[in-house]
Parts: C-alpha cells; structure tokens; sequence
C-alpha cells in the first residue's frame, strides 16, 4: 500500500509496543502529527521539551517499557538535551524523535536547523538520522531494539521533513535485526563461574552490592536467593533501592556518600565484595585509593566498558546478571555468616540512636519527619520520585521501598526539575500506582510549568515540596566547606498553594508536624494532582555524609542527641 | 607507550566524527589516524596509534565496542605486525645537488615521483623510523614541504582482523 513517511514512522512506533508518547508539535514534526489520529497512540502534550524526555524516561522506569518523546527540529531538539543526558547516565531506555528541516536544506542554516545527532552523540547510546523514506522501518526497529537491549539507554532518531512527507509502496518488514556491530552477549562464562564460586566459598565477609543493573536485568529473586543461601548482606546503591525489600533481614540500607555509617564501614570491612549491575560511582566510593581495601572484588555487568574503569577487580562476570546468578546458585553451597551479620548489626544499633526518628519531638518541622510519615501513610506502597538535592537524599533514607521499581530519581546526572515531569511520565504508564514527588523549592520551580500538563491530562500525582528557602544541598556545602558563606543559595519563591490553584489543582500548606497526617489524608483523597508545601527547617543537613574524596569510613555522623 | 589500533567499522555517515568523538569525549589523544576501504564490501578500516598506558587502551577499546558502528578492534602493539607510513617530500634541488640526493634516494629505497628546475618529490613508504631517518638526511637539502598519511598497520601470517566477523559482516554490507 502507498504510506507517507509519517504513516511508515507511526506504524513502526505501534509495532514497537508503544501506547503513549510525549512531546510538542512544530514545524517540522507537522506531518508526523498530522498522521497520528489513526494510530491507537495518546500524545501527552508538555510544555517544554525537556519534561517531554524526563516523562518518557519516568514512563520507562515504572512500567519497564521504552519510554518515547517526541520534539521538532532546533530549540524543541535542544530542549530535550537534560532529559536524554539524563537517561543516558541512568540507562533508562528512550527513543526521541525529532523532526528535521527539509534534506536539501542541511548544512545550509535553515530556519530552526540544529546539527541534532552531533549535539547528542555524546549522550545517547546511538543516534540515527533519517533523510529518506526508505530508511524507516529499518532505523525505527534498531533503535528501539538498541534502546532496550543489553545495557539500556536513549536512542535518538531525526527525521527530515521531506522524509515524513514522501509516499512509497510499503509493507512492514520484519526480517530479524542485523547490527555488526552490535551483538550483546547475554551469557557468562563457565569457567568464570566456577571461579566466582570459589570465591564466594572463601570468603568471611561478603557483601552484596546492588545497583541498578538488578532492577534491569529482573533479578532480583535470584539475587535474593543468592544472599540467603550464602548468608551475605546486601547494601543497595541509590538507584539501586528497592531490587531487595528493605525490610529483609540481609538487607543493610543505602551505601555512599550519605549511605547509612555500617553499610560504609561494612564495605571497608568486607574481604569479598559482589558488585551487582553497579559502576562504583564516585558517590558510592569516597576516596577511590582507601576504598574497601580488605575485598576481593567481583563485578557483574552487562557493560564490558565498566570493568575495571573506576575499581579494579578480581574477576568479571560480563553478562546478564539474571543468567548468570541462575547459573551461579548451583555452585554454591549453604553458608554461615553469623559473625560478619553481629558485627554490622552492632554498628546499626549505635546509629540508631542518632536517627533523627528517634530524637524527642521539639514541634520542629524536619524534612525526615514528612518523609517517613510519607512513607507511613502511603503504607510503603507509593511510586516515589524525587527530584534532586537534600530531599532526594532524606527521601532516600527515609522512604522504605518494599518492592522493585517504586523508585524514580536522576541518580547519575543529578538533575534539578526531574521529578514532576517524571512522575507524569510514570503515572502515564501506572495509572493504579499511588505516585508521591517529592521536590525540593528549587527543583520544583525549574520544571513547574508541567503542572499544567498535569491538568491538561487529568493526571493525579501528589507533590510534596520540602520547602526549606534554599538551595538546601548546596547551602549544605557552603556550610560544611565554605564556612557559611550563603552566596546564591538563599531563594524567595512563589506562593506553591496559589501556584497549584491556578492551574485548577489542589495546594495545601504545612508548618507543624502535627499537619503532616492530615494533609496525607486530605491530598490521597482528592481525585487530583496535590501540591503540598511542606514549610521545613531552613537549615537541616543531611547526614552522614562522606566528604568528596574522603575515605569512605570518614563520615560526619548525625548529631547525637546527648551532644545537641 | 604508543599502541596500535585496527578497528573495522561500518562504512556510513558521521562514524568518523562517532570515533573522533569518543576520542576527545574520554581525553585521549590521537597520535595518528587514517581511513579507509578494507576488503568487505561496506566496512572501513581504521588504523590508529595512541600514546596510554595499557589499562587505559583496555579502556578506550571497550569505549570503542559500545559504538554500535564498531565491528571490531584488534590490539596489534604485540604482535609482530607490519607497519607502514608513506611520505611525500619537496626538496630544494638545483642541478649541483640533484645527484647527491638521488643517491639518498637509491639508498633509502624511496622514488621520485616529480622533478623541477629547482626541486624534487620523493615519495618514501615504510615504517615510521625508516621515514624519520631520511627526513633528517633530508633536511640539510632544505625541504620545502611534506605530507605523511600516519601508520597503516596489518598483522603477519595468514589470519585477518575481519575473519571472525566477516560472515555477519558481508550480510549487512
């Protein structure tokens, strides 16, 4: 049958499994717009390109599904460049489209003409561009194949208008992907298995360390499994919460920078380490030269470009960790730690008196206290998703995920304005899913604009902005290491009530902690997207904390009560 | 230490600018590059010398993998491999010196490849040190330009870059 480019485009995209997809019309996407009506795919409306990519890749977290933003040609395509970095250094599979000038205006500086796929070749696993029709159905199937596959990641694919508008005799074709380029190699060694086993049955001190790799590959039972014949303790990176419930007996808590103090000072302890879907991050190492001195290493991964690149290992088990742990369990036999468990138990229940949690009430309002009442109302079961800065940090200390993907946050690129966006895109995709932001002031604003996207769409998401007046984490810095010199940190920001209510939603305003129960209550049960603004103590810190380049042990505790 | 690289890559648009990228992207530095055909149909041939330490290469080549136009990268820094470079030199020659240049010429095995009232071509191919020698025995003449193309490189004996991937290869080619 004689299709369009734009007919071709969408036929490929609904063959791909995708029911919604986000982005802003423009010039040279008309064509492709002017097609969607017959293809049973909803299009989100944003208001800027940069929540378009943030809400494909919140779409993608939550449902597991290749999350697709679409924008046109110059500023729409640069607009997307945060959301596709930020995809990219979380390995969240995306597929932008973007539409390009006409094919013989290239290189000519047409009127909203970008060189697209250089200024995003750096930040996407492969980018493609598409100047003549033909080229697809080929290019569609590959990229969302590349997207998906192996280490996930964005894809980006610009297509030139007069290919969107060209007619062809066409039929799909579904002749199996050849790439030569590119063949991931899911399965592991033999040999190496047999190694990792010898290992593991040396060891004294093993501990698990889970990233997001775990949440990818859908190994989380066998993980689990691996943990409890073995008796080894499992420490999750932040993008790594929620593969193993928090309330598992092996489970310890968040490793790193502001990781709990005996899941620090157990990584230093350790003499064997299982480094699971995780890149030893800067964040998560301290200071790389002291980092677990005592530890064989032993890196699982799909990536052959992260062995060795930050911490050199022992061995590595380069494929899909979800095989390689089924085939790992068999030679393994039962073992007991319960020595290396007391020894980190002990530690746990000296830091618990710092908790915060367990300070008496002063009437305060401290950021901890909303999200673990969060935490508490919601029953552990929200979808949270966090934009970046101190909240992100509490959110992730407080908040308990018992289940696998209930966590969204810019862990890699640590981007300011993710969250709302993001939840949207997640909400889209879970529409049973209770789904929590939480945001800081600064954050919130730099993407609030998607609030009318929220009710434009009828989307319901209920927004907890820790409000301190700052740019909390930094201000942090400039407390810890500039000796409090606030330059630039301090921010006066809008009315969050008056901002909600003027875009048809809800907003609701807490000082004390006694509020907080309430305005749970008050935002679970509205049908709407909820803004709440949590006015919070201005200068709070989050602790611990490992000072950049610090040894991983030298942590700032939490204040102890006695000494406060 | 200076490595080479033999990276076969798919012949199309921009993969070029995706190597070069790569390059800058992760701060290495490259010594020498050069492009071309290789005997498949549809895939390039890349030869590139880096000055790094060996885990840093381990690194770039891994970096190089996860380029999905890479089809494969050899590290032939150890084996015993044929390396070659070709220069052309514009030399000042004026009738009295042109003999005592041919002879340079006779002995370095290089070819003149164009003759002027006052200059001459050579053209010399060979590996890099044989090139730099003769560039200094040059000198003196007074070169008036130069052009090398940097090091292609090919491994000894009867095994090829491409014979693992060449059937997959041929295919999308």
């Amino acid at each position: 049958m004689k299709k369009t480019g734009a007919q071709i485009l969408w036929e490929c995209i609904a063959r791909e499994g995708v029911d919604t997809i986000f982005g802003i019309i423009g010039g040279s996407t008309l064509p492709i717009y002017d097609a969607m009506e017959a293809f049973p795919i909803h299009h989100v409306m944003v208001r800027h390109e940069q929540g378009a990519a943030h809400m494909a890749d919140g779409y993608a977290r939550a449902t597991g599904k290749v999350g697709v933003a679409m924008a046109t040609s110059g500023p729409g395509a640069t607009n997307l460049v945060t959301g596709i970095a930020t995809a990219f250094m979380d390995s969240s599979p995306i597929v932008c489209i973007t539409g390009q000038v006409p094919s013989w205006f290239i290189g000519y500086d047409a009127f909203q003409e970008t060189d697209v796929t250089g200024i995003t070749l750096p930040i996407t696993k492969h980018n493609y561009l598409i100047s003549n029709v033909e080229e697809i159905n080929k290019t569609v199937r590959d990229a969302f194949y590349v997207a998906r596959s192996a280490r996930p990641g964005p894809v980006l694919i610009d297509i030139t208008k007069d290919a969107q508008t060209e007619e062809i005799e066409w039929e799909y074709d579904e002749t199996p992907i050849q790439m030569p380029g590119y063949r991931p190699d899911y399965s592991p060694v033999e040999g190496d298995l047999k190694q990792a086993a010898k290992m593991i049955a040396q060891a004294e001190r093993p501990l698990i360390l889970a990233g997001a790799g775990v949440l990818h590959s859908e190994a989380m039972q066998e993980m689990i499994a691996f943990a409890e014949k073995t008796q080894t303790p499992i420490a999750a990176t932040l993008l790594g919460l929620g593969s193993v419930p928090a309330s598992h007996p092996l489970y310890l808590g968040m490793m790193g920078m502001h990781g709990e103090s005996w899941v620090n000072q157990a990584i230093q302890e350790a003499d064997l380490l299982l480094a699971m879907g995780m890149r030893f991050d800067d964040r998560v190492t301290g200071n790389m030269a002291t980092y677990a001195p005592n530890a064989r290493k032993i890196h699982f991964d799909i990536d052959p470009s992260e062995i060795n690149k930050n911490v050199k290992v022992n061995l590595a088990l380069i494929a899909d960790l979800k095989i390689t742990l089924s085939q790992l369990l068999p030679h393994l036999s039962p073992t007991d730690h319960s020595p290396w468990l007391e020894t980190i138990n002990g530690k746990c229940e000296e830091s618990a008196q710092r908790d915060i949690l367990n300070w008496p009430d002063t009437g305060k309002l401290h950021a901890a206290h909303v999200i673990h009442d969060i935490w508490k109302y919601t029953e552990g079961k929200a979808l949270l998703v966090t934009d970046v800065g101190q909240h992100q940090m509490w959110a992730a200390q407080y908040y308990k995920h018992e289940k696998p993907n209930t966590l969204i946050t810019s862990g890699g690129l640590g981007t300011m304005g993710f969250a709302l966006p993001a939840a949207l895109g997640a909400k889209q995709g879970c529409p049973d899913a209770e789904v929590w932001v939480i945001a800081g002031d600064g954050g919130f604003q730099m993407t609030q604009a998607e609030l009318s996207t929220a009710a434009q769409e009828g989307l319901k998401v209920n927004v907890a902005i820790i409000n301190n007046g700052y740019l909390g984490m930094v201000r942090q810095w400039q407390d810890l290491f500039y000796e409090k010199r606030y330059t630039a940190t301090p921010m006066v920001s809008p009315d969050f009530v008056k901002i909600a209510e003027a875009h048809g939603l809800t907003g609701i305003r807490v000082t004390r902690r006694s509020e907080i129960e309430d305005a749970i209550h008050k935002t679970q049960e509205c049908p709407g997207t909820v803004v709440i603004d949590f006015r919070v103590e201005k200068e709070d810190n989050v602790y611990p904390m490992v000072s950049a380049g610090a040894d991983l042990h030298e942590m700032i505790r939490r204040p102890h009560p006695e000494q406060s | 230490m200076q490595h080479t690289l033999v990276t076969l890559v798919e012949d199309r648009p921009g993969v070029l600018n995706r190597v070069a990228s790569l390059f800058r992207r992760r701060g290495f530095n490259i010594e020498s590059l050069t492009v071309g055909h290789s005997e498949i149909p549809g895939v390039s041939r890349m030869t590139m010398v880096i000055d790094s330490t060996p885990q840093n290469i381990e690194r770039l080549i891994q970096y190089l993998y996860k380029l999905v136009n890479v089809i494969k990268v050899d590290d032939l820094t150890h084996e015993t491999t044929m390396m070659r470079n070709l220069a052309m030199i514009k030399v000042s020659a004026n009738e009295k010196r042109r003999m005592e240049i041919m002879q340079l010429v006779e002995i370095f095995r290089a070819r003149i490849v164009d003759v002027a009232n006052d200059s001459l071509i050579i053209e010399i191919t060979g590996a890099e040190d044989k090139i730099e020698s003769f560039v200094d025995v040059l000198r003196p003449f007074g070169i008036i330009e130069m052009v090398r193309t940097g090091v292609i490189a090919m491994a000894r004996g009867s095994s090829a870059a491409m014979s693992m991937v060449n059937q997959e290869a041929s295919l999308a080619a």
